[in-house]
Order: C-alpha cells, then sequence, then structure tokens
C-alpha cells in the first residue's frame, strides 16, 4: 500500500512545483561551479584515536564534524562526510570518499591534548607536477601547493577569531592519498584562558568558535576558488 | 601386593625425580637472571671511559611546534650507531624531564636499537664527505638509512596527536643528521616491527627524510 501512495503523492508533489518560465526571455543563469568540501572525522569505532579527558577523540572530531557540517551547510556550502557515526572507517576509505567526491577543500579533523589553539598540517610530500594516473600513497604531491594556499586562509581566519594558530606539514595517509586541496585540523586545548586544558574539549564555546571560524575559512576559500 | 623392593625403587625414583625439578627450577632461576643482565648491561648509560664531545640535539617544543638547537656534552663512544643510541637517549631524557616543552615520558630506555645501513642511493649531500670516526660503518662514504627500534612500552605512553606525534619523528631524525650527517633517511620501529603509527597519528611506514627536520624559530607566520 505505501509503495502505491509514495509515488502518488512524489507525482503530486512534483505536480506543484512551478515550472521554469517558458519563452525567449528563460535563457539559464550560468551555473556557478560546483563548491564541496569534504570532512573527515578522524578515527571513530575501533579506533578511539587519543583520549581528551572525559571523551575520546573520536567522539570529539565527529561532534566538530556536524556541527561544522550545520554551518556550512547554512552557508549555502555543499558538505560531504566520511562518517555520521561511531564508525571504523579504513583511512584508504577516507581518501576515496574524498577523491570521489572531486572536492575543492578536504578537511581531516583531529585532536589532542598536546599543543593549544589548532594545528593545521598540510602534506609533507614536496610539491609535484599532476599526473593522470598519481600513485596512490603520493596522491595529494600534485595538490601541496594548493593545499598549502587554503592553509593559508585557515590560518588568517582562525587567527582572526583570536585562535592560536600553528601551522606544519606531516606525513598522514589519508591526507597524503586525497586529490584535492586538503589538511589536518587538530584542535588542542585553550591554554589562554587558565581552564583546565581537559576541560576545553567538553566546552560547547570553545567547539562553537572553532567551528565558526573553519566556516569562514571555507567561505572565504569559496570566493577565491570561484575567482579567475 | 606391593613388595619392599617396589616400594623402595618408586621411592627413589620420586625422590630423584623432586631433586631433578629442584635442579631444573634453579637453572631455569640462574638463565633467567644472565638475560635480564644481559638487558641491564646494554649501552643505555654513555661509558665513562669515552671522551666527553658535544651532542647538538633538536629539542622540540610543543607551544609552537618547533625544533629548537640544543648542545650537550656528554661522552660518546666511536662506534656510529652506539654513539646515536646514546644521544637520541639524551635526547628522550629531556623529554622524559617533569619540565620538558616536549612531554614524553620513557627516558633512555624507549629505544632499543639504533641500526646503521646503506641507504638507497640519494642525492649528493655537502656534509656527507664530512670525515666521521674510523670503524666499519663510518669508513664508507655513502649515505646512511637509521633504523630506530622504540620499545613498545614508548609507543604504548607516547601522547596522541598529530603535533606531538611528529615533532618526535622530526626531533630524533633531524638529531641523527645534526651528529651524524652522513644518515639522511631514518624509519623506525616499534619491537623491532613495522607499525602503521607512533600513537595513533604519526605515519611509521614510510621513510623519513633526516635533512628535512632542520632547526626552526617556529613556524608560526
Amino acid at each position: 500500500m505505501g509503495a502505491v501512495i509514495l509515488p502518488l503523492a512524489a507525482s503530486l508533489a512534483a505536480a506543484q512545483v512551478p515550472a521554469p518560465p517558458a519563452g525567449p526571455q528563460a535563457t539559464p543563469a550560468p551555473q556557478a561551479p560546483r563548491f564541496l568540501v569534504v570532512l573527515d572525522a578522524a578515527h571513530g569505532g575501533d579506533d578511539p584515536g587519543g583520549p581528551l579527558g572525559s571523551q575520546p577523540e573520536k567522539a570529539f572530531t565527529l561532534a566538530l564534524s556536524v556541527r561544522l557540517r550545520s554551518l556550512l551547510g547554512a552557508r549555502g556550502i555543499q558538505v560531504l562526510t566520511t562518517r555520521e557515526s561511531d564508525a571504523t572507517l579504513d583511512v584508504n576509505r577516507r581518501a576515496e570518499i574524498a577523491n570521489h567526491a572531486n572536492a575543492q577543500a578536504c578537511l581531516s579533523l583531529h585532536a589532542s591534548m598536546t599543543g593549544s589553539g589548532v594545528h593545521v598540517f598540510a602534506s609533507a610530500l614536496a610539491p609535484a607536477a599532476a599526473t593522470r594516473f598519481p600513485a596512490w600513497k603520493t596522491a595529494q604531491a600534485a595538490w601541496v601547493t594548493r593545499s598549502l594556499a587554503l592553509a593559508g586562509v585557515i590560518n588568517s581566519t582562525l587567527q582572526q577569531a583570536g585562535l592560536t594558530v600553528t601551522l606544519g606539514r606531516t606525513a598522514l595517509p589519508a591526507v597524503d592519498s586525497m586529490t584535492c586541496p586538503a589538511l589536518a585540523i587538530e584542535v588542542a586545548p585553550d591554554r589562554s584562558t587558565g581552564v583546565n586544558p581537559a576541560d576545553s574539549f567538553s566546552d560547547p564555546a570553545y567547539q562553537a568558535r572553532i567551528a565558526e571560524a573553519l566556516a569562514a575559512a571555507l567561505l572565504e576559500w569559496k570566493t577565491e576558488v570561484r575567482q579567475p | 601386593m606391593i613388595s619392599r623392593f617396589h616400594t623402595a625403587l618408586f621411592t627413589v625414583l620420586l625422590v630423584a625425580s623432586v631433586v631433578m625439578g629442584g635442579l631444573l627450577w634453579r637453572q631455569l632461576d640462574r638463565a633467567h637472571q644472565r638475560l635480564l643482565q644481559g638487558e641491564d648491561s646494554a649501552p643505555t648509560q654513555a661509558p665513562q671511559v669515552a671522551p666527553a664531545e658535544q651532542a647538538t640535539l633538536l629539542v622540540a617544543n610543543d607551544a609552537d611546534n618547533s625544533l629548537l638547537t640544543q648542545v650537550e656534552t656528554l661522552p660518546l663512544p666511536q662506534d656510529p650507531g652506539a654513539r646515536a643510541r646514546l644521544i637520541l637517549g639524551k635526547l628522550l631524557d629531556l623529554y622524559a624531564a617533569p619540565d620538558a616543552a616536549h612531554p614524553v615520558p620513557g627516558g633512555a630506555t624507549s629505544i632499543a636499537q639504533v641500526f646503521l645501513l646503506p641507504a638507497s642511493a640519494l642525492p649528493g649531500d655537502p656534509k656527507l664527505n664530512e670525515s666521521r670516526p674510523a670503524s666499519a660503518a663510518a669508513s664508507a662514504t655513502g649515505p646512511l638509512l637509521a633504523v630506530v627500534n622504540f620499545t613498545g612500552a614508548f609507543a604504548a605512553s607516547h601522547p596522541s596527536g598529530l603535533e606531538t606525534e611528529n615533532l618526535t619523528l622530526q626531533s630524533i631524525s633531524g638529531t641523527l643528521h645534526a651528529n651524524l650527517p652522513r644518515v639522511t633517511e631514518v624509519r623506525f620501529l616499534v619491537d623491532g616491527q613495522a607499525r602503521a603509527t607512533l600513537a595513533g597519528h604519526a605515519d611509521l611506514t614510510g621513510t623519513y627524510l633526516a635533512a628535512d627536520a632542520a632547526p626552526t624559530e617556529g613556524t608560526h607566520p
């Protein structure tokens, strides 16, 4: 019965959708290139990541991913997440998801009790020319220059938000295999306030501040990507 | 009916078994003690007979993701492998100190071995021509691959995080290159086995280029 009702309802809904205006004036608007962001909440399932006070790293990264996805969606940015639940995901699968999406920015979200503020890491691979069939483990080499440009934008925006930022390069298998401007974002405690570092991760205001700054940075990156 | 002869024989055999068991247990205990003494005698401490020399350490700082050069004077043996292990031991002792800027528990005993092997062909490095102490490994002229074998306890207790794990590996690679310039590549093992990551993040499957870990004054833009 339901199988009958649903198509009927769908067809009724489709009938109520206003048809595009016809006629010579109805020239299609120029289609803006799609801007898609991939958010990879690191760890998950059997891999809890490092301990962050009362919660494991996998829980924090998932919460940050969900929050950031909502903020980006509200800004009209398409988002693809590698996981939406506490699921085990191989690093190669994460890179596969990002590479199939053909995204303009890929962020691998991490968290750590060491350091302070936000650590922004690009791949340590040396820049290389793009090839038709890049090696899986070094696919990011052709994108490192763009990744460093994205790191610059994120660094600038996070600092404007009053966050301590540390830039670096690292060898991270998931990022090294991504064919998009890709960065690893590691959230560390806010040590400027003098509160217990572990409490930073359970502070919704701190998480919101970082997510807002990252969303603003990606909005700025979208503008840069679309500039000729 | 069991004869007296059989009873006596059984008793003798039983006593002999107990005595032999005791002897075996004692021998096993002695062998275990000898093994433990052998581990303790591994050169984790610099022999005092060696002349004191200056060693350059690249010390990590979590606060700004930097590696800062620090010169230490310590007695160093001539053998490059033992020399490398002692220098890295000193570096890890700094990290195990209570007020360390890059706190990592474990100290010098965290490095089980350092092996120096001929590296794959790499572009020439002018530092490679510097003279080094004469020994079997040092007499060769080509670049070296250092294989650093961590103990499992070190990997298990290392703080988890991209920055902290990366800094540990970079500071070890940079320190090796600073003191043994022929070391151009570094690989890391844990308990003699290849491992995916150090503590969940930093990749241990690849080879690190030692010269890339140059000291910086901080990486803030």
